[in-house]
């Protein structure tokens, strides 16, 4: 299944569409996109790169894990949503916002963090999932 | 406050990542959290004792009247300086007990755990949170029983008790529920000033059930008390801790909690009587018949955990302040005996009575606080265990109705703990050392010095009561609801016939120690009635239960994923077309249908071409191929109806689930093995009907009113409350949040599930060969 033209793009493709699921997980707050398709999106990235170059070289290139990646998503996701209770003695899971919209980003809040939380567990779990049937396969 | 409860659950996850610094000599230190602890407790005291409740709140989920929020007043003070008290000499002996096991870190984590929980418990006055905490305890519990997770009598006593305190726990909900729903809140506190309300609700009988099962199973009541004797499977530290001292008191707080609330009925009263008595005096003449030394502690403990309930039971003035002193007492003398026990253990490696002799010859000062403590068990003067007895018997005495078998009951159990409380504390120390025994060394310090501490507090309490009496006993029965400002805690109260009691019950209960040794031959005896133990019953109840379980796991789940999808269209196809033909009739409002466009047509045949070639292709790959066209042809009819997150959302998925197909399918033989003609025709069907039913189904939903308030609501507040435009969004990371934090969280244990699947079946595959 190794061909070099896909093997070729997919190294330039990788790090296109990563920028690609970020550009989509930070236009979900006005736009269709948000976290979960930047998830999905950023591990059909690496599943690509997978396929072009085998499991061991993607693999290889990501260095940790990707399993790691659903702890670290659970914990910015609920802590997103403890930070109103631990420092503004606010319900759990309320929104917070910086009042100024930042350049590029727009307007970033708890909700931002939590969406990152859920990109990071997507990829996470996706990730390990077809990894773990791969290599089992 | 939150801080303080907090700080356990911190450290916990704190040895996560710096477990090998506190596995080694720096153990110890660990005990400053907990010593923190209780001086910060300790500094509440003066404003305790004047009677003032201190409380803090935090909101959680103020939506469904869950919130955080803590009340400190005299049970929960005493409770906490139990927790934290004895805590911290836990902690600091667990250094010297468990000295370079492996897994140091790990058991303080757990112990930590326990007494975050234990205190979040303690000082919640919101049902809700404290039955999460209540939850906690008994996970950590279990965590702490299985501590030698290589032994298996050790993971079965540890499931035993995770049963049996998480079914009462699941009663605790349920009651907290009814509870909730009586009064319209779930505040402790609140509930206070609606006790008439709840006493005359039809629920009141079904709500102290539940709260009873609770308790009874924490608190390792007859006839759920057999959990205890399985839980000495635990390093003695935790038996010490957990299971004698406070997790086991829980269910205790929990009646002391609401009897103010709950209390006071004939229902309540007469059923802690009896439940208290039975267990007090079934599990005092077990005791009896054990010669390990912690099968002695854990009957005793039981035994004196329902004479608290009974006390509980009797409802006056003089039981709670009966109870109280008691609690204190018990925690002292019993936390000492088991700390006792342990350093036996640790030194000479063994428990078992029989064998153990002379040892005060080596461990002087382990042998002063078993005497010490033994004495307090006993209740000879001048040991806080006196004043405690005499109370008791006060109370007893005192009781409205059959009064002399109550008094019977309770002498009978005194004599039988005074009895067990000298073969632990005494036994071992007095007579011939064994020559096997000759070699033990003297423990350390830290070992002995815990245990000395609480023995000699046991006496010094008794002989000036007022430390503890205005500190610490008044406030706790202001907040069971009696004043008792006028009475005086006092060794002497004249002659009188409590003193009577007092005195028959230590000459017989010494006489009894000098008479009945305890010997494997009355434990064999006792082994004989074994199989009529609620033990027994409830292993065999269990093991059928399992062999149900498995008939009908394997009729269902029968491990082809044919089945599992045939069972569930069936099921559907069934149950849709009943309601839908059976209730309503289906109506079709043909003018509400838009008119098709030819982009539409062009993906509809499409789609139609893509499912053919699936149903008939010979080859997996094509069919896995045509049905991502599918997929695809789907998505496109949700861009073209404007749903565009759900089309990418659907258009990502359909990707990854043809590359899983495909990396699948690409290392399965290439022969395909058709299902029969007869099974093809049924399938057919099956998933005609399935099609059939949706789609009239979907007709059907046009033809009903629709309801837009809440999709208005969301997309009017999307901006104004969340500052987002995109409404899909917005409903998925804000205005649902929280479910989208537990979706992520299943999403994450599905991932887990299939990675420990097929590695752990890698690994065994691995063995074979």
């Amino acid at each position: 299944m190794r061909t070099l033209i896909l093997k070729t793009a997919s190294n330039y493709l990788l790090p296109v569409l990563l920028v690609f699921s970020i550009f989509i997980l930070l236009r979900g707050h006005y736009l269709p996109g948000g976290g979960f398709v930047g998830g999905l999106i950023a591990a059909i990235a690496f599943v690509l790169h997978a396929f072009a170059n085998g499991l061991d070289n993607t693999k290889g290139l990501l260095r940790f894990h990707p399993g790691f990646l659903m702890p670290v998503g659970l914990g910015l996701a609920f802590f997103s949503g403890l930070t109103p209770v631990l420092f503004f003695d606010d319900p759990f899971m309320t929104g917070l916002w910086f009042p100024e919209p930042f350049p590029v980003i727009g307007s970033v809040g708890s909700a931002l963090f939590f969406d990152i939380g859920v990109y990071l567990v997507v990829i996470g779990v996706t990730l390990t999932i077809i990894f773990t049937i791969s290599e089992s396969a | 406050m939150l801080a303080a409860i907090l700080l356990g659950f911190l450290f916990a996850i704190l040895l996560v990542f710096t477990g090998k610094f506190f596995r080694g000599k720096l153990a110890v230190l660990s005990a400053i959290i907990p010593g923190a602890l209780f001086a910060y407790f300790a500094s509440f005291i003066p404003e305790i004792a004047s009677g003032e409740i201190i409380s803090r709140t935090y909101q959680w989920v103020p939506a469904f009247g869950v919130d955080l929020s803590f009340k400190l007043d005299g049970l929960s003070l005493l409770f906490s300086l139990m927790i934290t008290g004895i805590g911290f000499l836990v902690f600091a002996y667990t250094a010297s007990y468990l000295k370079g096991h492996k897994y140091l870190d790990r058991f303080y984590g757990y112990l930590s755990l326990f007494m975050a929980a234990m205190l979040g418990l303690v000082l919640s006055d919101n049902i809700i949170s404290l039955f999460v905490f209540w939850e906690l305890t008994s996970i950590s519990s279990f965590f702490l029983i299985g501590f030698n997770n290589s032994n298996p009598a050790s993971r079965k006593s540890a499931l035993t008790a995770l049963g049996i305190t998480g079914f009462g726990g699941f009663f605790l909900l349920a009651g907290a529920l009814l509870l909730g729903n009586i009064t319209g809140t779930f505040t402790i506190s609140e509930m206070l000033g609606m006790k008439e309300a709840i006493a005359g609700s039809e629920y009141y009988i079904l709500a102290v059930l539940f709260i009873f099962v609770a308790a009874f199973t924490k608190s390792a009541q007859f006839p759920f008390h057999f959990w205890l004797p399985g839980a000495m499977k635990a390093p003695t530290p935790v038996s010490t801790y957990l299971h004698s001292a406070t997790m086991v008191k829980a269910g205790i707080y929990l009646l002391m909690r609401f009897t103010p609330i709950l209390g006071d009925q004939e229902f309540w009263n007469t059923s802690l009587i009896i439940v208290g008595g039975i267990t007090m005096v079934y599990s005092a003449i077990h005791a009896l018949f054990r010669t390990d030394l912690k099968g002695v502690l854990a009957y005793s403990t039981i035994s004196a955990l329902g004479i608290l309930v009974f006390l509980i039971g009797l409802g006056t003035k003089g039981a709670f302040l009966a109870a109280a002193v008691f609690i204190i007492v018990h925690a002292l003398y019993k936390a000492t005996l088991f700390l006792v026990t342990g350093i036996i253990d640790h030194q000479t490696g063994t428990r078992d009575v029989t064998r153990l002799g002379g040892l005060r010859k080596i461990m002087m000062p382990v042998a002063i606080a078993g005497i010490l403590a033994a004495i307090s068990s006993a209740g000879i003067p001048p040991s806080i265990g006196f004043l405690g007895k005499e109370l008791t018997y006060e109370a007893s005495a005192h009781a409205e109705t059959f009064t002399v078998i109550i008094v019977i009951a309770i002498v009978l159990t005194k004599i039988l703990l005074l009895w067990a409380g000298f073969v632990a504390g005494i036994k071992p120390f007095v007579g011939k050392l064994p020559e096997a025994h000759k070699d033990v060394k003297a423990p350390g310090f830290l070992m002995w010095g815990p245990a000395i501490i609480l023995a000699v507090l046991g006496i010094l309490f008794g002989i000036f009561p007022k430390l503890i009496e205005s500190a610490l006993v008044k406030p706790v029965v202001l907040a069971l609801g009696a004043d008792a400002s006028d009475y005086h805690l006092a060794l002497w109260h004249g002659f009188n016939t409590v003193l009577l009691l007092s005195g028959i019950t230590i000459a017989v209960g010494i006489l009894l120690y000098f008479f009945v040794k305890p010997s494997i031959k009355l434990e064999n005896r006792i082994g004989k009635l074994e199989f009529i133990s609620p033990k027994s019953i409830l292993e065999k109840g269990t093991h059928y239960f399992g062999v149900f379980s498995a008939f009908w796991t394997n009729v269902f789940q029968n491990g082809y994923l044919r089945n599992y999808v045939t069972t569930i269209v069936l099921f559907l196809v069934v149950l849709v077309s009943y309601i839908l033909f059976g209730t309503a009739g289906v109506t079709i409002d043909y003018s509400k249908l838009s008119q098709v466009t030819a982009y539409e047509l062009v993906v509809a045949i499409i789609l139609i071409a893509g499912v053919f070639y699936t149903v008939f292709t010979k080859s997996r790959l094509a069919a896995v191929a045509a049905m991502g066209v599918v997929g695809l042809a789907i998505c496109l009819i949700f861009v073209f109806y404007s749903a565009p997150d759900l089309a990418m959302t659907q258009f990502s998925i359909d990707t990854l689930t043809v590359i899983l197909f495909v990396l699948v399918l690409y290392r399965l033989p290439k022969y395909l093995s058709l299902s029969d003609y007869k099974m093809r025709i049924r399938d057919g069907i099956l998933s005609v009907s399935l099609g059939a039913i949706i789609c009239l189904l979907a007709l059907q939903v046009l033809a009903e009113p629709t309801n837009s308030e809440i999709s208005d609501f969301y997309a009017e507040n999307a901006y104004k409350m969340a500052h987002g435009k995109n409404v899909v969004n917005v409903i998925l990371v804000d205005f649902r949040g929280a479910d989208t934090l537990i979706e992520i969280s299943v999403l994450a244990i599905a991932a887990i599930g299939v990675f420990g699947l097929l590695k752990l079946r890698l690994k065994s595959t691995d063995r074979s060969q």
